[in-house]
């Protein structure tokens, strides 16, 4: 497998990326003997003529028609379907469609043997293997090796079937081994940096085409209505666009809802403390909120702008805060713009909450990168969320004393000696004091008992009572960010 | 000022006092947005104008349709309340003495247009019944302690409203005092003995009340905690005799609800009556009929608008309000975009505009499509002075626009009219709602729908009793009307009934000799059948004739001509583009926006939205230039449950590399691969943002995907 990715350079030119339905026809066609493939194959062709889709470069309103009467019928049988466009009208099914993953060879078996009994695949989803369809790219990788041949209606069977089995059998590749696994979040962006932008002439136009809804957006905010904008790409810049350009006059706060320790209660606080200069405190958040309201409701010359990033972020998504913004937002003077990116934001909202934000939407997609929102974030590749990545180890590691660093160091080497051992808990306290006296770094267990204060303090280290009631130490970093502590330690000594 | 920081999230922007002073006016927002900015003011002012109207009409409807329901429970408040005034020894009363008297009031699903009932329903309480009326919702009494902090602080607020605003600050240090249920009592006595002698000097309409009863209003029974419910229930009917309270539950399901949350032992403390309000959707009828029906407001919604906003109400939420706010949004769109909708007022004032319509305006006129059909079929002089005389434009537009009013008025009558001939055939082809026929005949000729033919089977086979029912209801419709255009209609109308009324009495005399003349003939076997059979045919040859018959034909074939006279569609009439809202796709992406299908759309055919050549591709398929993401989402969709990200960015590394090819020699492959690797982090950690994969400790390096099925 790894052979076959080292591409020669010639090759790469061959590689085109191919959707589901060529390969789906590439299969069928070589098993068209079969008497029951080729009914099938004739029912696949059927649902692609029926959802055929619309040219894209139809008149204007010829196309508007279109999506009409779609949307009339659809709205009738009761099912949400696509509205925008033909490629999500026959998208849906198909792009989220998903399959039973089996080892390659095994799968290679498989397509082999339902190549001859076709019986099987009524049952079984029918798998294509790595050879049969060698010139797709994703196919010759490894990565994706089976395509999915069978269309079931009933997703929701699918989805049970895919979650039945505890056992995902995908490869086993780990990170550990590429070395450039990790990048911290400034080579990141060094690196990123060197990237040209595509597609630049064309973001460009996308962007006018919304800048000029900006008087619209001020009006209707005006009207009582609230603004959320919805679609791919970050809508930073755009709402950043729309600060500088409309609200230059206006009292307004900006809140970051991707920003981690953002909270309804520091919301509240800087309208109540920046805004409206009030100094005093509250005893909870509603009565914080009623006090707003009340001072909104009285004074009507008073307007605010509240522009939120990402409404629909870790810490703003709860029903509470969506309610407290919510209120604000229903208030005639106060002006809410903001912007959803998750894609099942909308979920947050019932009815009354709905009628509370009186939302009117736009669809904004820019394709911008989500440069801002995603540095805050423990993002999968940058750093592993919930640990401490190598840098802060170090850091407070430098702080501590010699002895407190070869206790810590006591505790790691234990614990990679135990890596392998799946029901590892942790070394107890007491064989640790052991250790640490015979290497001469306590005297007492009063000071290991301090010192672990001390690790506990910063997060390195996690205590547990096991079942035996005696207090087990476990270091909660991931083993290769441990490995690579020791690394470090041993060069600088 | 930057408005991001590592270390702060809200970021206020507070211009100086004098700037703040110069608050640009809205209209100017109005004119600014777009080129053509024709005579915007006095389009937003007419949008201000007719929004205002629209709103007070709904609001004075809301009131008319809440009317009925306030009033039984006003009498149903007064009636169990009397009870505990006469403080009568009848052992009936005692024992009502002992049970809460409660009203279940069941609204509907539609809990948006729920608040705004309640609160008409506070004032019509407190200006009627009792000052005391206090309203808590779900969400502020998580418990016990808060239920009774918050009913007692808005008591007091009650209070202070009765009397003078002097205690407010002393309301303020009470806020920690913890209540119960007897301080409750006891601050009620203290209450009604200070006020009973002021009482008949200050509020006369209650004064009959010797001791006000405490109204209290569960908003959303449902989602209260059974427990706080059933305590507060327990003890307050424990404090009945001293603490007259009323209960007031609002239900959105149904009430059998209450006997879910409550027990036996609870709900035999209450006395529930039931009211139930008007269902939404003869809500929607009257807004509809009073808005849009009418030739009140000149402002009109074309068929697919109509549409959209019927189904998102019958779809989705019931809402009357959203319904409102999406007609409102429709205005608006309306006077922004359109030009010409400075035209939109009434008449009078319409026809007065004409007259300073610019240059410009003229031209938009000559541009509107119905209008260039109109002249092409004029003669040719008429069509030159049309294009190019300004005046006489001007004139014709006058007439048109009066023309097009006229229509209006017409348009309505006979479709209430054919409503009522429709509403209750069998089967209703037309449908029963009035609005299912209006949206028939916007969208095309009724007369060639095949519902509407058999309608017309169906009228034809009516008995003469309901066709005189009917009859009758058209003519009440034409008198109701203040326009006598159709005078002429309402006399034919008028003929027919007393033709049939007439048709009676000549019936009769003609069964009677037939017959007797027939029946008393003696003859055998073969003679009867014979007969008979002739009988038979005669009643045949006679059934196409009878009186009864002809007139029916002759009622319906009036009603078709009617129709096809009048309910033509608006499409059809010259200038309609200013009197008609027909932007329904505008209106649907604003308040039923998908933004999941937006999402999907833009990852997997960047093609909508980036028009560029490169970015084409067939169905299915993903061009290897497309941004990152849309390449990283199209690998991820091709796993299953879990995947592997080392998998994952070596297949994106394949496909990014194929199509960076030209360009690479300039870098070394080291560099390029760490660029790769990461564009394949930045589009990972925006697939994750985005909600389609999070982090998982199934296994190490995996990610879970979290999409299934159709979005």
């Amino acid at each position: 497998m790894m052979s076959k990715l080292e591409l020669k350079e010639d090759k790469m030119l061959e590689v085109q990326f191919v959707g589901d339905d060529d390969v789906l026809n590439h299969i069928l066609d070589r098993e068209g003997g079969a008497k029951i493939k080729k009914e099938r194959a004739q029912l696949l062709v059927n649902t692609k003529k029926i959802v055929k889709k619309p040219e894209y470069d139809l008149e204007e309103d010829d196309q508007e028609v279109l999506k009409d009467q779609n949307y009339v019928e659809v709205l009738g049988h009761d099912v949400q379907e696509s509205l925008k466009n033909g490629s999500t009208t026959d998208g849906g099914n198909k792009v989220y469609s998903f399959q039973n993953r089996k080892h390659p060879e095994k799968m290679a078996k498989l397509a082999s043997e339902l190549a001859k009994t076709p019986k099987k695949s009524v049952s079984s989803n029918l798998k294509s293997d790595p050879e049969v369809t060698i010139d797709i790219p994703q196919c010759s990788k490894g990565h994706s090796a089976s395509d999915k041949v069978q269309l079931k209606s009933d997703l929701v069977e699918e989805y049970f079937e895919a979650h039945s089995s505890s056992k995902v059998l995908t490869s086993d590749r780990t990170l550990q081994k590429l070395k450039r696994a990790k990048l911290d979040q400034q080579t990141l962006r060094n690196l990123l940096s060197k990237v040209s932008p595509s597609f630049s002439a064309e973001l460009k136009q996308l962007n006018q085409q919304y800048e000029q809804l900006f008087h619209k957006w001020m009006l209707q905010l005006h009207l009582g209505f609230n603004i959320v904008l919805y679609g791919l790409g970050s809508k930073r810049d755009l709402l950043e666009r729309f600060r500088t350009t409309m609200l230059q006059d206006c009292i307004h706060v900006v809140i970051n809802g991707f920003f981690p320790g953002i909270s309804v209660k520091s919301i509240l606080n800087s309208i109540t403390e920046e805004v409206l200069d009030h100094m005093g405190t509250f005893r909870s958040v509603l009565d914080q909120l009623e006090w707003i309201i009340n001072k909104f409701k009285e004074d009507s010359s008073l307007e605010l702008f509240l522009l939120i990033h990402n409404l629909d972020s870790q810490m703003l998504r709860g029903d509470k805060s969506q309610q407290i913004i919510g209120q604000l937002s229903s208030l005639r003077n106060i002006y809410l713009i903001a912007s959803i990116d998750h894609l099942n934001a909308p979920l947050m909202w019932d009815h009354a909450k709905q009628s509370l934000y009186n939302w009117l939407w736009y669809e904004t997609t820019t394709y911008s990168h989500y440069t801002e929102e995603t540095s805050y974030e423990n993002s999968l590749l940058v750093k592993q969320s919930g640990s401490l990545p190598l840098s802060s180890l170090t850091h407070v590691l430098r702080s501590l004393t010699p002895n407190a660093r070869g206790i810590f160091r006591l505790l790691i080497k234990y614990q990679l000696d135990n890596q392998d051992n799946p029901s590892y808990i942790g070394l107890s306290f007491q064989d640790f004091y052991q250790q640490c006296r015979e290497a001469f770094l306590v005297n007492s267990d009063l000071t290991l008992r301090a010192q672990l204060t001390e690790f506990r303090d910063h997060k390195l280290i996690r205590t547990k009572k096991g079942t035996d009631g005696v207090e087990y130490l476990l270091i909660p970093v991931d083993n290769g960010t441990l490995t690579d502590f020791l690394e470090m330690e041993e060069e600088e000594f | 000022m930057a408005t991001s920081s590592v270390s702060k999230g809200c970021f206020v922007f507070k211009p100086n006092l004098k700037k703040r002073k110069i608050s640009v006016p809205v209209e100017n927002y109005f004119s600014k947005g777009k080129n053509e900015s024709e005579d915007s003011k006095l389009r937003f002012e007419t949008y201000q104008l007719m929004w205002q109207q629209m709103q007070s009409e709904t609001e004075r409807l809301q009131e008319e349709l809440n009317k009925n329901l306030f009033d039984s429970l006003i009498e149903f408040l007064q009636k169990s309340h009397y009870g505990f005034q006469k403080n009568s020894r009848d052992w009936g009363y005692q024992i009502k003495l002992r049970e809460i008297p409660t009203a279940a009031l069941v609204l509907g699903v539609n809990v948006t247009d729920h608040d705004l009932t309640f609160r008409s329903l506070t004032e019509v309480l407190q200006h009627s019944v009792t000052p005391y009326v206090v309203s808590l919702q779900a969400k502020d009494c998580p418990d016990m302690k808060h239920f009774l902090q918050k009913l007692a602080s808005q008591l007091v607020d009650c209070n202070v409203d009765v009397q003078s605003k002097e205690k407010e600050s002393v309301q303020v240090t009470q806020k920690r005092i913890h209540y119960s249920m007897d301080s409750l009592s006891t601050w009620y006595m203290n209450v009604t003995q200070k006020t009973n002698p002021k009482m008949p000097r200050k509020k006369r309409t209650s004064s009959q009340w010797q001791s006000p009863p405490v109204v209290l209003i569960l908003k959303d029974m449902e989602s209260f905690a059974t427990k706080v419910l059933q305590d507060f229930i327990i003890i307050s009917s424990q404090h009945l005799h001293e603490f007259p309270l009323i209960l007031i539950f609002g239900i959105a399901t149904s009430p059998v609800v209450i006997h879910r949350l409550l027990p036996h032992a609870v709900s035999s403390l209450l006395c529930i009556e039931l009211f139930q309000s008007l269902s939404c959707k003869e809500h929607l009828t009257t807004v509809l009929d009073k808005l849009l029906l009418t030739t009140q407001f000149p402002f009109k919604l074309s068929e697919k608008v109509l549409q959209i906003l019927t189904n998102i109400f019958l779809y989705h939420d019931f809402s009357i309000q959203n319904f409102i706010k999406g007609l409102q949004l429709s205005l608006l769109e309306h006077y922004y975009s359109q030009p010409l909708s400075v035209l939109c007022c009434n008449l009078p004032e319409a026809k007065r505009r004409i007259n300073f319509l610019s240059d410009n305006q003229c031209e938009n006129i000559r541009r509107l499509s119905s209008f260039r059909r109109y002249v092409e079929n004029q003669a040719s002089e008429k069509q030159v002075a049309l294009l190019t005389n300004e005046r006489f434009l001007k004139e014709e537009t006058q007439s048109l626009l009066e023309n097009l009013h006229v229509y209006h008025t017409h348009y309505f009558l006979i479709l209430r009219c054919l409503h009522q001939f429709t509403s209750s055939l069998p089967k209703y082809p037309l449908g029963r709602q009035i609005r299912e026929l209006y949206c028939t005949c916007l969208e095309k000729n009724i007369w060639d729908s095949d519902e509407y033919a058999s309608a017309l089977q169906l009228l034809r086979m009516l008995a003469k009793d309901e066709l005189m029912t009917m009859l009758q209801k058209c003519f009440k419709v034409f008198k109701s009307s203040s326009e006598k255009q159709l005078g002429n209609t309402e006399k034919r109308i008028e003929e027919f009934l007393a033709q049939f009324q007439s048709l009676d009495e000549a019936k009769e005399e003609e069964d009677t000799p037939e017959s007797q003349s027939k029946g008393l003939q003696k003859t055998d076997l073969y003679h009867l059948q014979k007969s008979l059979l002739e009988m038979k045919e005669l009643r045949r040859a006679s059934k196409r004739q009878t009186k009864f018959e002809v007139l029916r034909e002759q009622v319906v074939s009036f009603i078709d001509s009617l129709v096809r006279e009048y309910l033509l569609p608006p499409e059809t009439q010259p200038l309609h583009e200013v009197l008609y809202f027909s932007a329904a796709h505008t209106l649907r992406q604003h308040l039923n926006a998908a933004p999941r299908i937006a999402l999907h759309t833009a990852l997997n055919n960047p093609y909508y939205y980036l028009k560029n050549e490169a970015l084409r591709s067939e169905e299915g398929c993903i061009p290897n230039v497309a941004p990152d993401i849309c390449i990283a989402y199209k690998l991820h969709l091709e796993c299953s449950r879990l995947i592997n990200l080392v998998d994952w960015s070596e297949a994106f590394a394949t496909v990014v590399t194929a199509a960076e090819k030209v360009d690479a020699n300039s870098v070394t492959s080291e560099e390029r691969n760490e660029i790769i690797h990461a564009r394949f982090i930045r589009a990972v950690s925006e697939l994750e943002l985005l909600g389609f994969i999070k982090p998982t400790k199934q296994k190490t390096d995996h990610v879970a995907r979290l999409t299934w099925g159709g979005c």
